[in-house]
């Protein structure tokens, strides 16, 4: 067996010049920026650092060939000029999630300078191992000790210094949240990507591998397996040298760990006699082994970390309860924890995103700021300039400014918005994963498992953003259950924010029957759902971190980037909607063209729909004939509500504003369309996420359940006579 | 079992007639004399079948013991004397005949039960050992069977699916790992180090903990 070389760090060290400020550029990326790559498990604290870095311009997209998103943004450490990239949670250099995939082809294919690794440091000793892993790889590490504040606490000390000698790379305490410590891990940043000085002292640090050791030195540490599984690395490393970014080692070493995506990298570049025989050395190697390879593997890193661990950190003599154990408890309690969720539920959603969001913030600006002042002067000025056809295109009945624009700013931005200001506490104050384990029991009946009430929680915000998230869930069949779940039975927020006006107006009775019906049905479909799709029950485990109070300024950044991708998604199809409305109602009239509402191609369309408008009892094209006051069909909600599902509430909300609709009527119709199929947008996202063809079964089961169930609670209701016919 | 001591002769015998018929050992059996022959027979040991010995039920179960006693002996002096090679042999054979009267249980007392000699036999076990055993099981025991607010330490994972333990590995419950369980229902919750965790009842079975307090 041979000591593996150590490899020389990628730096450049050419000095910087007056006329080059930036010593770093690089050629290989098309930004001409150096990249600094930010990971770590989920909930570390690397976006609120990533923010800290960059500043307001980020861009957040989805990375090639996947759904996963990504951030980037730009920043100056040691005056030169990154990019940086935010990546998905990781917990380890194996991934088993898409996101952890996403997370390590980017380490993969882009070639960060530097990589900052930000762990949280009360749980250090569970998070070095995959520092250890990185530096493994050869990648050029920065550990950033975050949420420094909670480890201090809880009575923790870190001798940075002494650890990072240890691991021969810069390490550093901070507190992302409080900005602490980022000004110091700016300037190591950037001493460690421009290669200056002050980080030759850790590139040189000599490495401490024992004489004969077969081991890389990893910056201060060895980290040598079992004499086995260092036989088959050397001899795998013999057979395949280095395919990929990554040391020789690491790649081994996945590999032994049965890693499908760098076996296929080694695929794509050895000979196939090799690839067998690195299958067999694998094989054989396990078979030596009463425990998988992966666990043997990481077992030993653990050992190694822990090892560290004990000469650089001062942890506190006994295990500590974190500070707010007892609300935490209070909340996880089989039985006082229901109660909170009802409480959250009543006042977050029902008080603060139904009552004051759609009543109060929407009365304002729909009623005062657009209808009565924006659009009376937009209309008498672009009336002003165009003539009748072509201003109804703009301020018409529906007009892109007086209805697309109206619907989305003043009906549509406020109640999303309040609702994602409550999702995003929920979210930082660590509310969700106590949630999701107290519904795990009921969830595992409809074949789901705690983590998808995130996912439908989010439901009730925005459906088409919900449907995205069905990625945290683990198995196929979960995310098909809750994609179905959220086209059917969760009404999105400004949808639910319009009917639950609208219902308790009409009294508790249609509130009851409405949230039975939804229930009931949303119940039944899981269950059925369950029984029908194959496939097994996935473990539920879900990490509770600390109970914390929300950083305003965290949760409003968040709030406004899902705020800003909502809009940029749903602006476009109001639009969109408008005008398609408005060229639907294009008409011949006396040899010219005109805008007449009701008729056209989208009259036709209209009395196409009547059969179903009639099946629950909506108005008809023939009702709007005998009765002007009528604005809308029933086709007309149905079909505005395809582009979307708060839009024909609104019409709904409309008509009953004027005392057009019975009780009724407006029961029937609210279970109807909270039923009915998503909007286009979410429809799209379905089709995205789940395929051309599970979309359209699962769109038209929807289209069945929503009207069947409606004309069934109609014909139940007009028997009984118990809300008068 | 009555306490009548065999010559170490005859003990000799029963060790390879036992390996013979139970390991596969196709080698010669050791010269035996007359007088040993006798003491083998009168004992009802072993009878004689078609010019070959075969052991009797009471012979197997002294055969088994001499073995056990020899394989000790090895262990013993490997492990903490030290003697290597041919010498293990030798030695053993003169030091096992000694090891009577439960003095061979606290030898594999003192040497922690062990499973295989140098050579990789495996040593019977005694009922020192399935007293261990007994005990060792009843200390651990899966994370779902555990009291609110009990403490222990991760003995091992038993989880068919190789992700899931990797994921709680990641969380830091890793065998070593020191657990305290926080709540039981509608979830098991429980902390490792400074993370909490929520699993469901079934996981919570996969995870093995040895409990504080038991050894
Ligand atoms: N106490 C404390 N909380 C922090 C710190 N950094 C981040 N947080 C909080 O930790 C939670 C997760 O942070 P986030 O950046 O979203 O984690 P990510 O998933 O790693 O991107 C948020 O609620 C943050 O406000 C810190 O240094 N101290
Ligand atoms: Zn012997
Ligand atoms: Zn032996
Ligand atoms: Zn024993």
């Amino acid at each position: 067996m041979t000591t593996l070389p150590r490899l020389p760090r990628p730096t450049a060290p050419t000095a910087p010049t007056a006329k080059d400020p930036c010593p770093c550029a690089e050629p290989a990326r098309a930004s001409g920026h150096p990249l600094l790559a930010i990971i770590g498990c989920p909930n570390v604290g690397k976006s609120v650092i990533f923010n800290r870095l960059t500043g307001a311009y980020v861009t957040v997209s989805n990375y090639p060939g996947t759904t996963v998103e990504v951030s980037r943004g730009h920043t100056t450490v040691g005056g030169c000029a990154v990019e940086v990239v935010d990546t998905p949670g990781m917990y380890a250099l194996l991934p088993i999630t898409e996101e952890e995939a996403v997370a390590r082809r980017l380490l993969l294919e882009e070639h960060p300078r530097q990589v900052l690794h930000v762990v949280d440091a009360k749980n250090l000793q569970r998070m070095l191992p995959m520092t250890l892993q990185l530096l493994e790889a050869d990648l050029p590490v920065t550990l950033a000790l975050n949420m420094l504040d909670e480890a201090e606490e809880l009575g923790f000390r870190f001798d940075a210094a002494e650890l990072g000698r240890a691991l021969g790379i810069p390490v550093l305490g901070t507190a992302g949240a409080s900005g602490r410590g980022i000004a110091e891990l700016r300037a190591a940043l950037g001493a460690a990507m421009t290669a200056r000085a002050e980080c030759a002292e850790y590139n040189s640090a000599a490495p401490v591998c024992a004489e004969g050791d077969s081991a890389t030195p990893v910056g201060g540490v060895c980290i040598t397996y079992d004499a086995r599984i260092e036989r088959a690395v050397g001899a795998i490393i013999a057979l395949i040298g280095r395919p990929a970014a990554l040391a020789e080692r690491a790649l081994a070493l996945l590999l032994l760990q049965g890693d499908a995506e760098i076996e296929a990298l080694v695929a794509a570049r050895a000979s196939p006699a090799a690839l067998a025989q690195v299958r067999a050395i694998v094989a054989e190697t396990a078979a030596q082994f009463a425990q998988p390879l992966r666990i043997v593997i990481a077992l030993r890193r653990q050992a190694v970390a822990n090892d560290i661990i004990a000469r650089t950190v001062q942890a506190p003599a006994e295990q500590q309860r974190p500070k707010l154990e007892w609300l935490s408890q209070l909340l996880m309690h089989p039985l006082a924890g229901l109660p909170v969720v009802a409480l959250v539920l009543y006042f977050g959603i029902y008080q603060f995103v139904g009552m004051f969001g759609a009543g109060t913030l929407v009365g304002l600006l729909e009623e005062n700021l657009f209808g009565g002042i924006i659009n009376p002067w937009l209309t008498s000025v672009i009336e002003g300039w165009l003539p009748p056809l072509w201003s109804n295109l703009f301020v018409g009945e529906y007009g892109i400014f007086t209805l697309g624009i109206t619907y989305a700013v003043a009906i549509v931005l406020p109640i999303v918005g309040l609702f994602f200001l409550v999702f995003s506490l929920m979210e930082d104050s660590g509310y969700l994963p106590r949630l999701a384990m107290l519904i795990d029991r009921i969830f595992k009946q409809i074949g789901l498992n705690g983590r998808a009430v995130i996912p439908l929680v989010l439901g009730f915000g925005c459906d088409t953003m919900a449907t995205m998230t069905t990625r945290v869930l683990e198995t196929r069949r979960e995310r098909i259950i809750v994609t179905l779940l959220l086209a059917l039975a969760i009404p999105c927020s400004a949808q639910s924010g319009v009917f639950l006006g609208m219902l308790s107006q009409v009294g508790p009775a249609a509130l009851g029957i409405y949230v039975a019906v939804i229930v009931l049905i949303f119940l039944t479909v899981g269950l059925l759902a369950a029984k029908v799709l194959p496939g097994q029950r996935p473990h539920f485990y879900i990490e509770l971190p600390p109970l914390r109070l929300p950083r305003i300024s965290n949760v409003l950044v968040k709030t406004y980037t899902r705020l800003e991708w909502y809009f940029i998604e749903v602006l476009p199809l109001f639009i969109l909607a408008s005008v398609l409305l408005w060229l639907g109602s294009l008409t011949l009239q006396g040899g010219q063209l005109a805008f007449v509402p009701h008729a056209g191609l989208f009259g036709a369309i209209e009395r196409a729909l009547d059969p179903l408008a009639a099946l629950i009892g909506l108005p008809t094209t023939a009702d709007v004939a005998q009765n002007p006051a009528l604005k809308f069909t029933g086709g007309t909600i149905l079909l505005t509500g395809f582009f979307r599902r708060d839009f024909g509430a609104a019409g709904l909300a409309d008509l009953f504003a004027d005392g057009l609709l019975s009780p009724v009527q407006v029961v029937v119709s609210a279970v109807t369309f909270t039923l009915f199929l998503p909007c286009i947008a979410q429809f799209l996202v379905m089709k995205k996420e789940r395929g051309l063809r599970t979309a359209l079964g699962m769109a038209a089961f929807v289209l069945i359940i929503s009207f069947g169930a409606g004309a069934l609670l109609r014909v139940m209701l007009m028997a009984t006579g118990w809300m008068g016919r | 079992m009555s306490h009548q001591h065999l010559s170490p002769e005859v003990e000799d015998y029963l060790e390879h007639l036992y390996m013979r018929q139970h390991e596969g050992y196709t080698g010669e059996l050791p010269a035996l004399s007359d007088r040993g022959m006798g003491e083998l027979l009168r004992h009802h040991l072993a009878v004689l079948e078609d010019g070959g010995v075969t052991l009797t039920q009471d012979g197997l179960a002294k055969a088994e013991r001499a073995v056990r006693r020899h394989r000790l002996a090895e262990r013993l002096l490997h492990d903490v004397i030290d003697v290597h090679g041919r010498d293990v042999d030798h030695a053993a054979c003169e030091f096992e005949h000694s090891l009577h009267h439960g003095v061979d249980e606290h030898i594999c007392t003192l040497l922690g039960h062990p499973k295989t000699c140098p050579h990789g036999r495996a040593i019977p076990p005694g009922p020192c050992c399935r007293e261990q055993k007994r005990a060792a099981d009843a200390a651990i025991a899966p994370l779902s069977t555990m009291k609110k607010d009990e403490r222990g330490t991760i003995a091992y994972l038993s989880s068919r699916q190789p992700e899931t333990v990797q994921k709680l590995m990641a969380l830091g419950a890793l065998p070593g790992a020191a657990v305290h369980v926080i709540q039981l229902f509608p979830s098991v919750v429980f902390q490792v180090g400074q993370t909490q965790i929520a699993v469901d009842s079934a996981l919570a079975g996969d995870i093995y903990v040895r409990r504080a307090g038991e050894r």
